[in-house]
């Protein structure tokens, strides 16, 4: 950080950086996720990718799904600022390599072409539990869900089959097991 | 069937039953049906402010000093962006507020409606939370949640947005639920084996310090006293922050003075030096700590907190006591009790090489300053304020800047809440609505802003609220005619290029006093001051102190920027020695 103006002091450690996925449950409110998202962006955290919708009808809770990158302190600092929220009523906290939690995100591919590249599209897909949602003579849309990097990877591969749109989700998070989110 | 009450009558039953007696506040289009109902609830009495930024601070400084949260009511759009400043600065300060606000009718908000902002969105970042009330039945349990979130665990601002057609609508009124106690929304999460833990650190430590900040001023009256006890039971020194000031007397023999960037010699070396640092009630603040690389490095760190959040948030400690100080506070002392009746004896051999040290950091007497016959030294001026004052209870408010740190350095405070100035956010401008605010909580007492000629031009205006209330608040002045802080920074990290830092044509302020219909007094010399100062007290109206000090004084010691406590800038002559180079340069 050579010169920096806005600096109060200078950090010599360089410390790991981890990526921790965060479950919030928050009450279903009007701003809920502004306050959310506004707390990581107003104290500079990081947000790769977020997933967001209601859980319980009767309750109106929403459960938050963030993937957020950080120091052990920072993302400490992020679960004790979330907690402090009002709305605010648990958080959960995990690393990604984490074993215990499934972690999966959706995609949707548009494929455009003859029929041997729709096939060869499907095909590529197999290992991702395809769905074809959508079929015409010239077009497919395939559902995959897999993990960020995988869906990263099928994003690049399915070029060239005629991939014209992709439209992907954040993750959501699952314990396996018996056990539930604390 | 019950009673009906529209909005704005259920805006002051809310009030009523939260014990409000003052609000601060300005009206307009967007609440004139609750400033309409005000006239009906006669407890309540309201002080009409000049700009919503001194409401806020008004309500700051009441806050502050009477320990009960502080209620403003502002009008949509510019009246709630007014008061922003206040509200942000009450959230650095952790300064309990309820800003209500008008809102256009809802079938108008978001058609970018006259007098129309996104007040919820705006204040979201500075406040605890805050509330848009789209249905009248919502509205007194709403108002209710804003008192108890403002008011409970790490106090701070909330606001309570209303629109117009609400206030008109009417509804039973809900009563504030009674408070269930523990119903697991304790603030306390500490258990008798960290207290336990403190207790065996103390008793190991040679060379230990307290150190205090505004947490213990915000946990009541009660928390003061017993830090006093438990300080006075170890024998340990205590040192404070600026916020923290009052809850140790200032005069006492164990306090060490405030530390940090400003701080004495002895509380800054003794804060590198010691081996056990017991933090209550503060949050290891950038102004605080210097260079955090090199913060304390030998010493065991206890940090005993109401928010989970300021610990290991900046600095990282082997102990952590998540609970209110009073409560903190009274466990240990219980247990101090019981386990070791006789700690001040025994641990008084085992401190007395360190209370040594600290003697000799004490006598090279950080504080002091070179006197003058000629001009006004600042220092001296909040000296003799401090002595012909020193008995009368008194509250002191600033603005920001070197008069602040000089009055942080050399007024002694002696009891909780008798200190209001803007720290975290440090807010020019603050002083003088503050010591509104203080004035009309106290009455009866004296109520001073120190305070330097560039901040108090920032809110001048509410010295018309001074007058109409008959607040006999005294605004004392340091007037160098230059920003002074920014001058000095600029003396000592800018080659002396003073850009824009001078102010010309200043106002006269013994005439501005004068066109306020106030009163105005003027010193120029060290010779006149005490006389002047007495006038100044015996007058029972607001008084305008316009103090002639010296023009480039600059206020040591300081600890230069980059920098760790044990290399602190003495004075004028050190000062050559130790140039902020490289690095240091970009700090703020």
């Amino acid at each position: 950080m050579p010169n920096s103006k806005s600096a109060y002091s200078f950090s010599n450690k360089k410390e790991k950086f981890d990526t921790h996925i965060i479950v919030v449950w928050v009450d279903n409110e009007a701003g809920v996720l502004a306050r959310v998202v506004g707390l990581f962006s107003g104290r500079g955290y990081n947000i790769e990718s977020l997933a967001v919708a209601q859980v319980d009808e009767k309750l109106k809770i929403s459960r938050i799904t963030i993937v957020t990158t950080g120091t052990p302190q920072v993302v400490n600092q992020i679960k004790l600022q979330l907690r402090k929220l009002v709305p605010v009523h648990k958080v959960a906290d995990f690393k990604r390599e984490d074993k215990a939690v499934i972690f999966k995100e959706m995609a949707l591919f548009k494929i455009v072409g003859p029929n041997n590249k729709l096939e060869g599209a499907l095909k590529a897909c197999k290992k991702y539990n395809p769905v074809l949602l959508d079929k015409t003579k010239k077009s497919n849309v395939i559902q995959i869900t897999a993990l960020r990097r995988e869906i990263d990877k099928m994003s690049n591969e399915l070029k060239k089959f005629g991939l014209v749109s992709v439209s992907r989700t954040g993750a959501v998070a699952m314990t396996r097991g018996a056990d539930i989110f604390k | 069937m019950s009673k009906l009450y529209s909005g704005a009558e259920i805006v002051f039953k809310c009030m009523e039953d939260q014990n409000v007696d003052h609000i601060f506040g300005y009206p307009g289009g967007a609440v004139l049906p609750i400033y309409d109902e005000l006239q009906n609830f006669k407890s309540i009495k309201h002080i009409l402010v000049r700009h919503e930024q001194g409401a806020g601070h008004a309500a700051e400084g009441y806050a502050r000093s009477s320990g009960k949260p502080g209620v403003i009511l502002v009008t949509s759009g510019p009246g709630a962006t007014n008061v922003v400043t206040a509200l942000t600065d009450a959230y650095m300060d952790s300064i309990p507020l309820v800003c209500i606000s008008g809102q256009v009718p809802t079938h108008l908000i978001g058609t970018d409606a006259f007098q129309e902002c996104d007040t919820t969105g705006i204040t979201r970042p500075c406040t605890k939370h805050n509330w848009l009330v789209k249905d009248i039945n919502d509205l007194a349990s709403t108002i209710h949640k804003a008192f108890e979130v403002a008011t409970t665990g790490r106090p701070g601002p909330v606001l309570v947005d209303i629109p117009k057609d609400i206030q008109f609508q009417k509804t039973k009124y809900k009563k504030p639920k009674k408070e269930k106690k523990l119903n697991g929304k304790s603030h306390n999460h500490f258990n008798q084996n960290s207290i336990d833990q403190l207790i065996d650190l103390m008793s190991k430590s040679s060379k230990p310090i307290f150190y205090t900040g505004g947490g213990v001023i915000n946990s009541g009256p009660k928390a003061s006293e017993l830090l006093r006890e438990l300080v006075y039971s170890t024998g340990f020194p205590i040192t404070s922050t600026l916020q923290g000031l009052g809850s140790f007397p200032g005069d006492d023999n164990q306090f060490l003075g405030m530390l940090g960037m400003h701080g004495t010699y002895e509380a800054n070396n003794a804060m590198h030096d010691c081996d056990l640092m017991i933090n209550i009630g503060a949050r290891f603040d950038d102004r605080i700590t210097g260079k955090i690389d090199e913060f304390s490095p030998n010493s065991k760190k206890v940090h005993i907190d109401i928010d989970p959040s300021s610990i290991n948030k900046n600095v990282k400690v082997d102990l952590a006591i998540v609970g209110d100080v009073k409560t903190v506070l009274s466990s240990t002392l219980k247990s101090l009790k019981q386990k070791k009746s006789k700690f001040l004896k025994s641990n008084k051999q085992k401190t007395s090489r360190w209370w040594e040290k600290i003697q000799k950091w004490r006598s090279v007497r950080s504080l002091d300053y070179v006197g003058s016959e000629e001009t006004i030294k600042p220092q001296y001026a909040i000296e003799r304020l401090y002595e012909l004052t020193k008995d009368k209870d008194s509250y002191i408010t600033t603005e920001v800047g070197q008069h602040q740190m000089w009055a942080a350095q050399h007024y002694k405070f002696n009891k909780p809440n008798r200190w209001m100035t803007s720290g975290g956010l440090g807010t020019m401008g603050y002083g003088l609505p503050a010591a509104v605010g203080v004035q009309v909580a106290h009455p009866k007492k004296l109520v001073i802003d120190i305070a330097g000629e560039a901040s108090v031009l920032m809110t001048i205006q509410e010295m018309s609220t001074a007058v109409q209330y008959n607040l006999p608040i005294k605004i004392f002045i340091l007037n160098n005619q230059y920003m002074g802080m920014v001058r000095q920074w600029q003396e000592l990290l800018h080659d002396k290029n003073y850009s824009e830092s001078y102010t010309a044509a200043l106002p006269d302020f013994v005439k501005l006093a004068e066109a306020y219909n106030c009163v105005g007094i003027r010193a120029k010399t060290p010779e006149e001051l005490d006389d002047k100062i007495i006038e100044m007290l015996n007058t029972d109206r607001p008084v305008i102190f316009d103090c002639m000090v010296d023009k480039v004084e600059n206020c040591f010691p300081m600890i230069p920027s980059g920098k760790p406590h044990n290399q602190m800038i003495l004075g004028p002559k050190d000062q050559e020695n130790k140039k902020i180079t490289g690095k240091g340069k970009s700090l703020v």
